[in-house]
């Protein structure tokens, strides 16, 4: 690693003016960022706010409609990723691409140039590991990993290559807060030795944690550069999404009633080659309670909601009980009848068909809707709907009856989200509610979640995202490795604890959670 | 240096329909590039091919008699493709139709069965189209086999059945060794729907196939679930559509109005089981529904092209000595200047040169 720039000279990296523009839509508006030698520089903004853009020019990735690069001063074309390596940036992207079936070393060597082979790899990749903390075993197959060591192989790979500017995007969203933890121990280090970080996040405490400087994009522009540390969390929140976001309340306190949803002793083999198994889940849902299911990705949470939507059938029916009717065996159809609703993570594609119209959209919950009589469709009822639920959800549609995939995902996932509280069902079931959602978006949605269960209705909701989970849930569990944690009501667990579970190295007095 | 599409952002429904028609004009001058490069005159190929078709009643009852397979079974093709499920297979579950028809008309040949033969035979037409496409389907569904190759495959196991049939236990004993069967019976042939008139009941099938199939496509519950299968698959397994029911009922339907063709072709227009009973009405029916745009009318209306283009073809082949190769290339290159067609419309081309960030 090289360490002998002094930051006294130009910045390692400046950005003149950057724009891109993608149709009517301008991305990026005239931004200006610069990087110093040797700093962590935080990258901020909103889902949307046009943060992934500008990395990916930065990145060669796709060339801007406008504006100037500059490497140490000098003005530079980034044409492509392997222009952008060469120049000496690495990017650690939010999405790894890593091939599940090779091992450690045979995916840093497939990334590298020729001159590389697997001898040298594994002995840089100790080195490496020693002098960063990045502890990796080179002979592991990727599939075994979990994602925070799958991450450390795209670190180690970019770290390899002696980069200048390493380029992180959200790289603590699949880690569990102690990953996180030991993640920014590593990059402190780097820092330290001179090499320059481009951390980009959505997550204000993190940058606190890490950062002196801070650029805030705001719908494609700059609106302010700071000092993390010099700002509240809520200063900064209000900088990115342009006004001061309420927080989410309840009214009325939590009184649980009857149960709704009990599930016991649910096994259920993997779906595909490397899914999870389900292995003996327990859970009660009330009538007015919200559940938290948190877990790092990838430990069963799409599992467990195809085993709770009757997307996949339990071999057991009294596996699943919903509203006092013993449903493990039935499809999803069925469930949606017992006054059960489901959200999906995935709104385009599953929660959602992307080129249909959002009334046409209404139909993917025809089970439980009045949008087809004796299988015809009833159009002007599914045009009511869809019209009532943009109206009560604040869905911000370009045209009357759009595309699915022409709203942002914010609006969509109010859409999908509404689609199902709007009938108001006994049970609600929703698989990561506000990923990749604007703060506006998700305030709404945990609101309306909140509220369901206020009118009576059990919740259920499965997020990575543990500050949602505290701030909406009555009582939480972790999931890891498809098993579930025992439910304690929201005020008894911490940060810590819940870290742990994630892990699955909790030490339960009297090991009461059986694996 | 390379070539970008870029999705434009509004399409004008007018520009849309003016791509069709730009299709076919380009279409008829790459055609005509061909016919000169041949030798002949493309003006009198074009009124060959198509302006003296049109103007002759004989050739116009023609056209319908050769746009009813493509019609019936390029309709049971759409099922299948809006769901975004391949069947390539329609010409051998023609040919199952037909035979397992004429097993029918055959059996009672020469009693004087009455007027239930032909319904009849037409019921089993759809089932023999029917239970053949069932079979890629539930190779699909049970062991996950490809349903291109599947039901590829079948349509030389089908045509070879076709083929012993004809030639052996179904030839006609006083028929000069010829490789056909003995002509229907009054009974077993479907009459023209006007008297002295070329086209016979099956057109109407087709019409009744198009106006129920608008229906269904477009109003029902079943409709959406094959849109939604085809756009979105976990969308529809979320919507609690099954899959396999879905793959299970477009092969059945397809197949069904594939084996209806095959049997009122043979009843209606050959009126004997011979070795070749198509000239490969199933796979250009695959053209028509996609000329038309997996839409019941467009279908109607490309089929009537097409057939248009099989009646030209033949007149080009007596009166230009043209061959008839050509018509089947001409196909291909109305097909793929409608979907090139659509996709200017929808994209628009873009050259990108390297490093022309400036």
């Amino acid at each position: 690693m090289k360490a002998d720039v002094s930051s006294s000279g130009p910045p390692l990296v400046e950005l003149k003016g950057i724009s891109k523009r993608y149709g009517d839509l301008l991305a990026n508006d005239g931004i200006d960022l610069s990087i110093e030698p040797g700093e962590i520089h935080a990258l901020l903004g909103e889902n949307g706010a046009g943060k992934s853009t500008l990395v990916k020019i930065l990145y060669g990735v796709i060339e801007p409609s406008a504006g100037e690069i500059r490497w140490e001063g000098r003005p530079v074309t980034i044409g492509s990723p392997v222009e952008a390596r060469s120049l000496g940036l690495g990017m650690v992207f939010q999405h790894f691409s890593l091939f599940d079936e090779m091992t450690v070393a045979e995916n840093i060597a497939v990334a590298l140039s020729e001159d590389w082979n697997l001898a040298t790899v594994r002995s840089r990749l100790s080195d490496i590991s020693r002098t960063y903390g990045l502890a990796l075993d080179a002979d592991r197959a990727v599939w075994t990993l979990s994602a925070g060591e799958r991450q450390r192989i795209e670190i180690v790979r970019c770290l390899l290559q002696n980069p200048r500017l390493l380029i992180l995007d959200e790289p603590t969203s699949v880690l569990t807060p102690q990953e996180a933890e030991h993640l920014f121990g590593t990059l402190d280090k780097l820092s330290a030795e001179g090499c320059s970080i481009l951390y980009i996040s959505h997550k204000l405490e993190e940058v606190r944690r890490l950062c002196r400087r801070a650029t805030i994009l705001r719908a494609g522009r700059v609106v302010a550069t700071i000092d993390p540390r010099a700002s509240t969390a809520r200063e900064i929140a209000a900088l990115m999404v342009g006004n001061e976001i309420g927080e989410v309340r309840s009214d009325a306190p939590h009184v649980p009633q009857g149960d709704v949803l009990s599930v016991t002793h649910l096994n259920m083999s993997p779906a595909g080659l490397h899914g999870i198994a389900l292995k003996d889940i327990n859970l009660v849902a009330r009538a007015g309670e919200v559940i938290g299911i948190a877990g790092v990705a990838g430990n069963g949470q799409s599992e467990l909601f195809a085993a709770l939507s009757g997307e996949r059938v339990a071999d057991r029916a009294d596996a699943v009980v919903i509203a006092g009717q013993a449903c493990g065996s039935m499809g999803i159809d069925a469930r949606r009848r017992l006054s059960a609703a489901f959200v999906p993570e995935e709104r385009l594609g599953h929660a959602a068909a992307p080129t249909h119209r959002l009334s046409e959209n209404t139909l993917i919950s025809h089970a439980a809707t009045e949008v087809s009589r004796s299988g015809f469709i009833l159009l002007n009822a599914a045009k009511r709907l869809a019209r009532a639920i943009v109206s009560s959800f604040d869905v911000r549609t370009p045209e009357g009856d759009p595309q699915a995939r022409k709203l942002s995902g914010g609006n969509l996932q109010k859409f999908v989200i509404g689609r199902e509280v709007i009938r108001k069902p006994k049970l609600l079931i929703v698989d990561q509610p506000t990923w990749g959602v604007d703060a506006g978006a998700a305030r709404l949605i945990r609101q309306s979640l909140i509220d369901l269960s206020r009118d009576g209705s059990a919740v259920v909701v499965v997020s990575q995202d543990l500050d949602e989970l505290f701030e909406v849930a009555d009582r939480m569990a972790v999931i890891h490795h498809g098993t579930l944690s025992p439910l304690k009501p929201i005020g008894e667990w911490t940060k810590e604890a819940v870290g742990l579970e994630m892990l699955g190295v909790a030490q339960v007095p009297g090991g009461a959670h059986a694996v | 240096m390379r070539f970008e599409l870029m999705p434009r952002t509004t399409v004008s429904p007018v520009a849309r329909a003016l791509a069709s028609v730009v299709a076919f004009i380009t279409a008829f001058l790459i055609a005509g590039f061909v016919i000169w490069l041949m030798g002949r005159s493309p003006v009198a190929a074009f009124d060959v091919y198509v302006l003296q078709p049109l103007s002759d009643p004989w050739a116009l009852q023609e056209l319908l008699v050769k746009a009813t397979p493509l019609i019936l079974i390029a309709i049971g093709l759409s099922y299948c493709f809006r769901a975004s499920l391949w069947n390539i297979g329609a010409e051998g579950q023609y040919v199952m139709g037909a035979v397992l028809g004429s097993w029918l008309a055959l059996k009672t040949h020469g009693t004087d069965a009455g007027i239930w033969v032909l319904p009849l035979m037409m019921l089993l037409g759809i089932i023999g189209g029917a239970l053949y496409g069932l079979i890629p389907a539930f190779l699909k569904t049970r062991f996950g086999v490809n349903e291109i190759l599947t039901s590829l495959m079948l349509v030389y196991v089908a045509q070879l059945t076709l083929d012993y049939l004809a030639r052996g236990p179904w030839r006609d004993p006083k028929g000069f060794n010829f490789p056909q069967s003995v002509t229907f019976d009054p009974a077993a042939t479907l009459p023209p729907i006007m008297e002295a008139g070329r086209v016979h009941y099956g057109f109407l099938f087709a019409l009744v196939a198009v106006a129920v199939t608008s229906v269904i496509l477009g109003r029902t519950l079943f409709g959406y679930r094959l849109k939604l299968t085809g756009d979105a698959p976990r969308a529809a397994r979320f919507a609690g559509f099954n899959s396999k029911a879905t793959v299970m009922a477009v092969f059945a339907i397809s197949g069904g109005l594939a084996g209806l063709a095959g049997i009122a072709e043979v009843s209606g227009q050959i009126g004997q089981i011979q070795p070749s009973i198509s000239p490969g009405y199933g796979f250009t029916a695959i053209t028509v529904a996609f000329l038309g745009r997996l839409n019941p009318i467009g279908i109607l209306i490309a089929a009537l092209v097409v057939a248009l283009t099989f009646i030209g073809g033949e007149s080009a082949q007596i009166l230009l000595k043209l061959p008839l190769d050509l018509t089947q290339a001409f196909q291909g290159i109305l097909l793929l200047c409608v979907l090139a067609a659509d996709a200017l419309v929808s994209y628009r081309i873009r050259l990108v040169t390297r490093g022309g960030a400036k």
